[in-house]
Parts: structure tokens; C-alpha cells; sequence
């Protein structure tokens, strides 16, 4: 039997760092399970459409434009996190106002998006076609809502020097969260969206 | 549950490389659908091109290429769990 | 400020209605689970007897339709959501950290949110009963009878309350998950964790997974009722509820299973002197029960009309899962086999445990056969079926815990002679009460009517069933006051009063606010064991001269510098997790009153922000370097 499997270092301070770090990757494993359980849904209604409005709504130029911007803001996110390593707090922050920016945009084309569909008759209630889309593509907006909530409270922290303190959120965090937005975000962008039209 | 996995971190040159990638892989999607040519294999194709998105997020803008092994396991258990589930759900309902 | 005086280093043990309500120490909160699950106990325990009494005779009148039921689908939720999963969260809580040698958990203050998610969800299903009435679609919801009557609270009750209670049971999991695999002590490789241990990560982890599939169903259920979607009705599908409850139901019957395995697990091999038999096999075999139960989900819907291929497949699917089952068994008939057994009252309920678990397991290889399902589902043949692996398992085993435990929790015995009462009634109660509806069942008798003709012939055995069935009450009652009675009156038990095997016994009783003196270091599977007992040429134990109870410092030359002063650093206490659970509680009251109830959600979501962000902005440690 090996003893030198010991994980953590026998005493000082935890790095509680890779501990936040399970937690969150154990959780976006959850994430798939939601997302993935409404993306079923959705295959299984993609032509419930009660003879009104479904896939041909789809504005595939429109969306394919606003998913280049939620791919983008991986890009700044990952720049900012790169530049919170480096300890270069305003390259963090410039980093994360993009970021947080690039999201919004996204949630701006989303509502515009829906108003739209409404206007064309396709609604939460008009059918098994619609109830599954508002609700995949409602919760990931609700996602990207949080996760642009967070970015703002990170711009914060970021103002006054205190993003390097020891709280229960950090930028790394926050990255990982907001990565996986953006990979639901890829695969809805398939599956609603191109295989649909 | 080793550390020794950690391989030398990517520099912001490498993002910017991926992100490119990335957007050239998103046209590719987009263009996909309009080739009638690809029309049979098109269900599979846009799943590979997808998959090929996420797996390069993951590995490079989340890291998990550099970081523990253990964050892997936890994740994939729920990538490459739902798969499975639903297919039959899907399947059963006569969905698919 | 600064903190240097040695008495510092050990923190005091805060008293006072605040000091709980801000606690983070995982002691304390698994206190909490614990016994709030025992509140919710005789609460299912009430609803049980009203049900019995309504059906001792044919054309019962005790209750009305309406109240029978409220009070069995009730009867379900409290008993799986309230119940059993909380105490299985309150051992957890409890043993975790103390069973790796941790001093906490993972995350402490997100742990106090669950606990107390947990709690406001409680009150939010149990208080349905005098708000307008309690959820009464049983506890399986099945569509479209529970997407009917939107005028109507009750079932949002239950999409509510089941949503926020899996809310809380997802972060608990991802906090147990994330404490297992990178807090252990030095030398506590993943093979030497406690089979408790072992088995609280498979639950944590089946969880985690299941969950969010029901959270979806529930959204779906609850938009179906409240905003006009057609997810069960319309142009949707009823069977996808089916499917997506199942999916998390069937993990669900493990995550109440496995933690009471794990308790015997840990009780049968010091009452028998030996090391548990095959303990890899126990914690594989308990891994593979995880993977499997993922793939079994819809043998609960074989006379829903899968077609037969889904039905020889998932049948196959579920006489497989006997297979690790039946190996725990004999890993545990293994350890007793030879062994000097103390019929101790933790042994005697865990012996309790595996042979009821047993007739439970057998009927429930009866259902896995399709045919045979088709005559059996719907009747009391199931009901019997799975009290027998729930009560007979599930509960004998947490009480087992119980009595093995709570030496460690207050420094006393539970009384003896009080205990035996308590388990021979029990045992006696529960065939008398469950034993017969086997043959309720295979005669025809369907489970959910609030009553039955005369006539049938149901009569005998169901007076039989509700006699039982106040012999448990008796005998839960004898339970409470033996619990009241010890805490201040027991026997002292000392720190290791059942010469244990695991980390938490090599501690004081009640353990110190941060656990280990000294983070000990791990060489064996039942370290400390090993550390009262060497080995003589014959592989007898022979108790070593030097080491009693009390506290060992595991002070061997592998880790002894000053450092450790460092952690003892303990999360300092907050209000933060409460609010948050307030404001989230409150929108849940909000969502069972729509549309007026918008502003009670507005209103919650304050709270819920406030909570929150103090808490994600709140520096972690107390005395840290940084203030």
C-alpha cells in the first residue's frame, strides 16, 4: 500500500484554491444534467408545433451573429483570468468589463430575438414547440444573467484592489462559470438552431 | 489525484489563435446547412463540428488539458453521462 | 487584530439561540438535519397511522377521499424528502470530516445554507396542510393529473418544495464531494476512507446527477400548471414526466439505501471484532449500485407501454443490480462469520438491517420480471416491497447509527434496557405491519383507494397491518424519550466506549469545535484500530500497552512541525447563509401564490441578493492575516 497518496500537505493552511475548484466542476457536471435533460425535451417537441409558427422563424444570420459574440467573450474571459495570474489587476479589469459587456450584448440580441418570435405568434403556451424553446433558451439567458451579475461584482472588487482577497468568489470561478455558459450556448446553438432549419 | 498533470499554462498568443479557430468553426457550422451536397451527413457533421467547439473551450480556455486530473473525472461524469440517458428516453418516446 | 495567545488556538464552543442560527461547524448542522428529520418522522409517522386506521376495515370512514389523499402522498414525500435523506445528510454531515480527518467541510458556510434550505422547505411543504391543503397527486406527480386545476395550490406545493429541497440536497452533495476528494488527512488514500465515507460520496454523486433532471420535470410541471405551456398536456407528452422522475427516483431509492449500508458497514465489524470482510468489494460493489441505478429508471413504468424491447432490457438491467447488492450482503454474513459478536443494541438493529433488507431485496427481484410486474404493480405487494427495503433497511439502519453514535455526539449511552424494548417492538411491529400486505397484495388489493369493498377478504390482514403499526408508534416513542432522557441522564460512555475502529472515536465525546488536535496521520484501513492493536504470530489482536482512548496525536516523525497552529483557524460563524435560504424560501411561497404572489417573489429575491452577494463578498476566515 502506498502512503504517499496524501492529497493535501499535512498541515498549514489548506490552498483552498483546487478545493473551490472541485466544487465548481462537480457542479457545471450538474449543469449538463439540467440543460441536458431540457435539451431533450426540446428534441423530442422540435416539431410539436400545433400547426403554428416553429423553426422557420429562425433567423440564422441574426444568431449565428450573436453566438460570435458569446464565443468572443470566452476570449476576454480568458484574457482577463490570464491577466488576474499575472497579478495585473488593470489588464483584469479592462478584461472583465469586455467580458461582461460581450454578455449583455448576447442577452440584448436574446430579448430582441424573443419580441420577435412573440410578434410571429410563437409563445411560451402556443405549443409543445414553443414551451420547450422558451424554456432551453430562458434558463441559459437566466445563466448568462447570473454569470454577468458576477463579472460586475468582479469589476468591483477589482476598483478597490480587493480582487486577491480570500472570498468565497474569485475571477477564476467566475471563469469557469462563465465558459460553460458559453459551451451550452455552442451546443444549443447546433441543436435548436442549425439542425432545426 | 496527482499534480504532476500540470503542463506549462498557455500564453494570451494561443487564445487569441483558439478564439480564431473557434470563429472559423462557427462559419464552417453556419455554412453547412446551405451546401445541399452535405445534406445527408449533415445531422452528424454539425454534432462533430460542435463537439470539436467544446472539447477546445474546455481544454484550453477552461483548462482542464492543464489541470487535475480529478476535475475531469468530475465533469465528464455529467458530459458523457447525459448522452446515454436521453438517447434512451428518446428512443422510448420514439423520438429519435 | 492579532491573535497570538495559545488558548486562542483551540476556539471555545459558542452557546446561545445565535450561536446556532450563524453556526458553520458541520457538528452542529448535522445536529440540525438530524433532528429536524426526527420532528418530520413522527410527523410521517402520524400520517401512517391515519392511513392504517382508515383502512383496518372495508369502507373505512376515518377520512375522507380527499384527506386519504393528501395524507399518503405526504406520507411519501416526508418520509423520502424529509426524512430519510436529512438523517442520511445529518450522519454525513456529522462523520465526514471526522471519518478523513478534516476539520470541516468543504465549503462551511454553504453547508449552513443547505441545512437551512433544507429547513424553509420543510416548513413550505409541511405547512401546505392549513394554506389549502397539502399536495395530493402522490409523490411520483404523475402528469396530467398533476398538471390539472391550476386555480388549485396543492401540486405547486410540491413543485416548489421538491425544487428547493433539491436545491439544497445539490450544493450539500457538491460540498461532500469537494470535502472527500481534497481535504483528507495525510496518508488517508481514497482505499482507506470508511465504508460510510465511501458510500455518502456515491450518494453525493448521484445526486448531483439526478437532481437537476427532476429540477427540470418540476420546472416543466410547474410552467404547465401556472404559464399555459404544454410540456404533459396539449401537443406534449405525459410519459416525459414519467421518464424524467424516474431518472431521478430510481438514484433516489439509492440515496436512501446506500448511507444506511454504509452505517452497517461501519457497526457490524467492531461488534464483531473483525475487519469488515472484503471491504474493497463493499466499496466497489456500493459504486457499482451507483452506476447501475442510473440505468434501471424505467422498470418503474413497464405497464406504461415501453414496447418489449426497453422492457427485456431494462428487466436484464434491474436482476443485475442484485448482484452488488448480494455481495454487500455476504460481505457482511462474512465479517459476522467467526467473529466475537457483542450483541450490542447498534448490532442488533443492523442484524435487524441486513435480514429485512434481504425479503425487501428479494421481492424486489420479483418486480424486476416484467410479467410478473404487470400482476403486482399498483397493488400492496409494492407497498410491502419497499417498506421492507426502506423501513426495514433504510430506517433500522439509521437507527442502528443511532445508538452506535450517539455515545459520540454527547459523552453518554442511550439506555440499554429502553433500546432493547425499542427494537424487539419494532421488529415485531413492522412484519406485523408489512409482512401482510405481501399477500394484500398478490390478492388483488390496489394501493392508493382510500378504501375497499366488503366482501374481499382484505379485511384480517389489513387489521393485522394497523395493529403493527401501532406497535411502531410504541416503540419510536420508547425511542424519543430514550433520546430525551440520555442526552443529560446516560450512562458516561467515555470517548471510545465500543473500542472502534475509525477516526472519530480516537477523539473526545462530544468532539472539540475543531475536531482533531492534531490532523492525524493515516497508515491502515481502520487506522485506529492499528493503533490499539498489534498483530501476534497467530493474527490475533493484542491491545497494545501504551495507547488508550482519549486523544492520540499521530505525532510520528512524518509531520510534526509547528505549522498545524496555523489551521486552526475556524470559519468564522454567519448570518449570510440563512438570509440567502430566507429569501429563497420566501420566493418560494411567492411562486405557490402566483400571480399575486410576483411581489412576495419580488421580495424574496431581495433577500436573496442581499444574502448573497454579503456572503460571496465576506472575507473566509476568522483572525485570517488580511483584516
Amino acid at each position: 500500500m502506498s502512503s504517499q497518496a496524501a492529497p493535501v500537505e499535512a498541515h498549514g493552511h489548506h490552498d483552498v484554491r483546487p478545493i473551490r475548484k472541485a466544487a465548481m466542476w462537480v457542479f457545471l457536471g450538474s449543469e449538463c444534467m439540467f440543460f441536458g435533460s431540457m435539451i431533450a425535451t426540446f428534441l423530442l417537441f422540435r416539431n410539436e408545433t400545433a400547426d403554428g409558427p416553429g423553426s422557420e422563424l429562425f433567423n440564422i444570420p441574426f444568431t449565428s451573429a450573436s453566438s460570435f459574440v458569446l464565443l468572443m467573450s470566452s476570449l476576454t474571459m480568458v484574457l482577463a483570468h490570464n491577466a488576474f495570474g499575472n497579478r495585473d489587476a488593470r489588464g483584469t479589469r479592462i478584461w472583465l468589463a469586455a467580458t461582461a459587456l460581450l454578455g449583455t450584448v448576447f442577452l440584448a440580441g436574446q430579448i430582441f430575438e424573443f419580441t420577435e418570435f412573440v410578434h410571429e405568434g410563437l409563445t411560451l403556451s402556443s405549443s409543445s414547440f414553443g414551451s420547450a424553446f422558451y424554456m432551453l433558451t430562458g434558463f441559459h439567458g437566466a445563466h448568462v444573467a447570473i454569470g454577468v451579475m458576477m463579472l460586475m461584482a468582479m469589476f468591483y472588487l477589482s476598483l478597490d484592489g480587493r480582487l486577491y482577497d480570500d472570498r468565497g468568489l474569485n475571477v477564476e470561478l467566475v471563469g469557469l462559470y462563465w465558459h460553460f455558459v458559453d459551451i451550452v450556448w455552442i451546443v444549443i446553438f447546433t441543436v435548436v438552431y442549425l439542425l432545426q432549419v | 489525484m496527482t499534480d504532476t498533470a500540470h503542463r506549462a499554462h498557455p500564453t494570451p498568443r494561443l487564445y487569441w489563435l483558439i478564439a480564431i479557430f473557434l470563429a472559423v468553426v462557427t462559419a464552417i457550422e453556419v455554412a453547412v446547412p446551405q451546401i445541399d451536397a452535405l445534406d445527408p451527413i449533415k445531422v452528424p457533421l454539425l454534432w462533430i463540428l460542435a463537439a470539436l467547439k467544446f472539447f477546445t473551450v474546455v481544454g484550453f480556455f477552461m483548462h482542464l488539458r492543464y489541470d487535475k486530473k480529478l476535475y475531469r473525472t468530475l465533469f465528464f461524469f455529467g458530459v458523457f453521462g447525459v448522452f446515454p440517458l436521453f438517447i434512451v428516453v428518446l428512443l422510448s418516446l420514439h423520438a429519435l | 487584530m492579532v491573535i497570538d495567545t495559545s488558548k486562542d488556538l483551540v476556539p471555545a464552543r459558542p452557546t446561545g439561540i445565535w450561536s446556532w442560527i450563524t453556526t458553520v461547524d458541520h457538528k452542529r448542522i448535522g445536529m440540525m438535519y438530524g433532528i429536524t428529520a426526527l420532528v418530520a418522522f413522527f410527523v410521517a409517522g402520524l400520517q401512517a397511522l391515519l392511513i392504517r386506521l382508515q383502512l383496518t376495515n372495508a369502507n373505512g370512514t376515518v377520512l375522507s377521499a380527499d384527506a386519504y389523499n393528501q395524507l399518503f402522498t405526504m406520507h411519501g414525500l416526508t418520509m423520502l424528502l424529509i426524512v430519510v435523506m436529512p438523517v442520511g445528510a445529518a450522519f454525513m454531515n456529522y462523520f465526514i470530516p471526522l471519518h478523513i480527518g478534516a476539520r470541516d467541510v468543504a465549503f462551511p458556510r454553504a453547508n449552513a445554507f443547505s441545512f437551512w434550505l433544507f429547513l424553509f422547505s420543510t416548513v413550505i411543504l409541511l405547512s401546505s396542510f392549513v394554506l389549502g391543503g397539502a399536495p395530493d397527486g402522490g409523490w411520483f406527480g404523475y402528469a396530467p393529473l398533476s398538471t390539472q386545476l391550476e386555480e388549485y395550490v396543492r401540486m405547486d406545493y410540491y413543485a416548489v418544495g421538491a425544487q428547493l429541497l433539491g436545491v439544497a440536497s445539490i450544493m450539500a452533495s457538491a460540498n461532500f464531494i469537494a470535502t472527500v476528494f481534497t481535504m483528507r488527512a495525510p496518508g488517508m488514500s481514497l482505499m482507506r476512507i470508511p465504508v460510510f465515507t465511501w458510500m455518502a460520496v456515491v450518494v453525493s454523486f448521484l445526486l448531483i446527477f439526478s437532481l437537476p433532471i427532476f429540477g427540470v420535470g418540476l420546472f416543466q410541471m410547474f410552467f404547465d400548471r401556472n404559464f399555459g405551456t404544454q410540456f404533459f398536456g396539449g401537443g406534449g407528452d405525459p410519459l416525459l414526466w414519467q421518464h424524467l422522475f424516474w431518472l431521478f427516483g430510481h438514484p433516489e431509492v439509492y440515496v436512501l439505501i446506500l448511507p444506511a449500508m454504509g452505517i452497517v458497514s461501519e457497526i457490524i465489524p467492531v461488534f464483531s471484532r473483525k475487519p469488515l470482510f472484503g471491504y474493497p468489494f463493499v466499496v466497489f460493489s456500493g459504486i457499482a449500485i451507483g452506476f447501475m441505478g442510473f440505468g434501471v429508471w424505467a422498470h418503474h413504468m413497464y405497464t406504461a407501454g415501453l414496447g418489449p424491447v426497453a422492457e427485456a432490457g431494462f428487466g436484464v438491467a434491474t436482476m443485475m443490480i442484485a448482484v452488488p447488492t448480494g455481495v454487500k450482503i455476504f460481505n457482511w454474513i462474512g465479517t459476522m462469520w467467526g467473529g466475537k459478536i457483542r450483541f450490542e443494541l447498534p448490532m442488533l438493529f443492523s442484524i435487524g438491517f441486513v435480514s429485512l433488507f434481504v425479503i425487501g431485496g428479494l421481492s424486489g427481484v420479483t418486480h424486476s420480471v416484467v410479467p410478473s410486474d404487470y400482476q403486482q404493480h399498483d397493488s400492496y405487494y409494492v407497498v410491502a416491497h419497499f417498506h421492507y427495503v426502506l423501513f426495514g433497511g433504510g430506517v433500522f439502519g439509521f437507527v442502528a447509527g443511532a445508538y452506535y453514535w450517539f455515545p459520540k455526539w454527547t459523552g453518554r449511552f442511550l439506555d440499554k434496557r429502553q433500546g432493547l424494548w425499542h427494537f424487539w417492538l419494532m421488529l415485531i411491529g413492522f412484519n406485523l405491519t408489512f409482512a401482510p400486505m405481501h399477500i394484500l397484495g398478490l390478492n388483488g388489493m390496489p394501493r392508493r383507494t382510500y378504501r375497499y369493498g366488503e366482501g374481499l377478504g382484505f379485511e384480517f390482514w389489513n387489521q393485522v397491518a394497523t395493529v403493527g403499526s401501532f406497535i411502531i408508534g410504541l416503540s419510536f416513542l420508547i425511542f424519543a424519550w430514550n433520546l430525551i432522557r440520555s442526552r443529560k441522564h446516560g450512562e458516561l460512555a467515555g470517548d471510545d466506549p465500543w473500542d472502534g475502529r475509525t477516526l472519530e472515536w480516537s477523539i473526545s465525546s462530544p468532539p472539540p469545535v475543531h475536531n482533531f488536535d492534531e490532523i492525524p496521520v493515516v497508515e491502515h484501513v481502520d487506522d485506529y484500530w492499528h493503533r490499539k492493536y498489534a498483530t501476534d504470530e497467530e493474527g490475533r489482536a493484542v491491545r497494545m500497552p501504551d495507547v488508550s482512548g482519549g486523544t492520540v496525536a499521530a505525532d510520528t516523525d512524518t509531520g510534526g512541525d509547528d505549522s498545524h497552529e496555523e489551521d486552526m483557524h475556524m470559519p468564522s460563524p454567519s448570518y449570510y447563509p440563512i438570509v440567502a435560504a430566507a429569501g429563497i424560501g420566501t420566493m418560494g411561497y411567492g411562486f405557490v401564490y402566483l400571480p399575486v404572489g410576483w411581489i412576495v417573489v419580488g421580495i424574496g429575491a431581495l433577500i436573496t441578493m442581499w444574502g448573497v452577494f454579503g456572503w460571496s463578498l465576506e472575507p473566509v476566515t476568522r483572525g485570517g492575516e488580511h483584516e
